[in-house]
């Protein structure tokens, strides 16, 4: 998996995941807030954000894996896991509490860097730091970490 | 920060992308689109290999503002708190919570739903619920 196909593939995938979450308003922390914002004034946006990512993905998903192995490489990976834990649950709390109090999830926070100014740049080198010192603790603790890839 | 209007026409058309870039990622590279998880491999040597496809992914996903401002006419709207310890803070259990938890939005929200998984399910209900909790504290309590 080391070739200018894969590079070009993903790069342009990346443009096209930051093109929706800029275009859908996800990456504008005052909209992702607003959507949250029940008790205020709501705009509820995000929820056919949400809900047409939701669709495409399951019927591309349908369609795709029938298919023996992908186009560019020679494997699914797909996450195993299937219990539900308290490290699931605790981590998603979590993010949760930092969605909510700063407006940016991962993906948008990096498609907001460079019109943010300070404040997303602040936010994204914290999430950065905080990825980090996840990994770090999740190898200490080697039972959960078991697969490299193990994220959802 | 006041209130935004509702968009419905962009809200489609943006989740539409996004579903397309995880479906585009399944079918070429085998791949879940998600984003935390993308970036957590980064940060883990075992697999440098996996480097090829995250690095150009994440390079896209940074430099789409620059291809929507050539299109649009004009830059994103990002209106973000200007309380740069606020940001710190959230941004840190945005990045510790998403890889501790396995996944963000994209991951979870979007990958894992479609494909079912019972950890996403009881993911996406926590996190939903989590931060809906915190604004109305923000924003109706404190």
């Amino acid at each position: 998996m080391k070739n200018a196909t894969v590079i070009i593939a993903a790069f342009l995938c990346g443009l096209i995941f930051g093109f929706g979450v800029l275009i859908s308003g996800m990456a504008n922390p005052a909209k992702v807030l607003s959507f949250f914002d029940v008790a205020g004034g709501w705009d509820p946006s995000l929820a056919l954000v949400m809900a047409s990512a939701l669709a495409v993905t399951f019927l591309g998903y349908r369609l795709v894996l029938h298919r023996t192995h992908p186009v560019l490489t020679t494997d699914y990976v797909l996450p195993g896991a299937t219990d539900v834990d308290g490290r699931l649950l605790f981590g998603a709390a979590v993010f949760g509490i930092g969605w909510g109090l700063g407006g940016l999830c991962p993906g948008p926070a990096l498609s907001a860097l460079i019109d943010g100014g300070q404040s997303v740049a602040t936010f994204v080198f914290a999430m950065l730091t905080g990825v980090a010192v996840a990994k770090f603790v999740g190898r200490s603790n080697p039972p959960i970490a078991a697969s490299h890839e193990q994220n959802a | 920060m006041t209130a935004t209007p509702f968009t419905p026409i962009e809200a489609l058309i943006g989740g539409t992308l996004i579903g397309l870039s995880a479906v585009l990622i399944m079918l070429l590279l085998g791949r879940i689109m998600g984003i935390s998880g993308i970036i957590g491999g980064l940060f883990d040597a075992r697999s440098p290999s996996e480097y090829s496809w995250r690095v150009p992914f994440l390079v896209g996903v940074v430099i789409a503002p620059i291809g929507f401002a050539f299109a649009t006419g004009q830059p994103p709207v990002i209106t973000a708190s200007p309380d740069v310890m606020l940001m710190a803070i959230a941004g840190v259990l945005v990045g510790y919570g998403a890889t501790t938890g396995s996944g963000c939005t994209s991951g979870h929200g979007v990958c894992g739903l479609a494909r079912f998984s019972r950890r996403s399910v009881a993911a996406v209900a926590v996190f939903m619920t989590a931060a809906f909790a915190t604004v109305y504290v923000i924003r109706h309590v404190v």
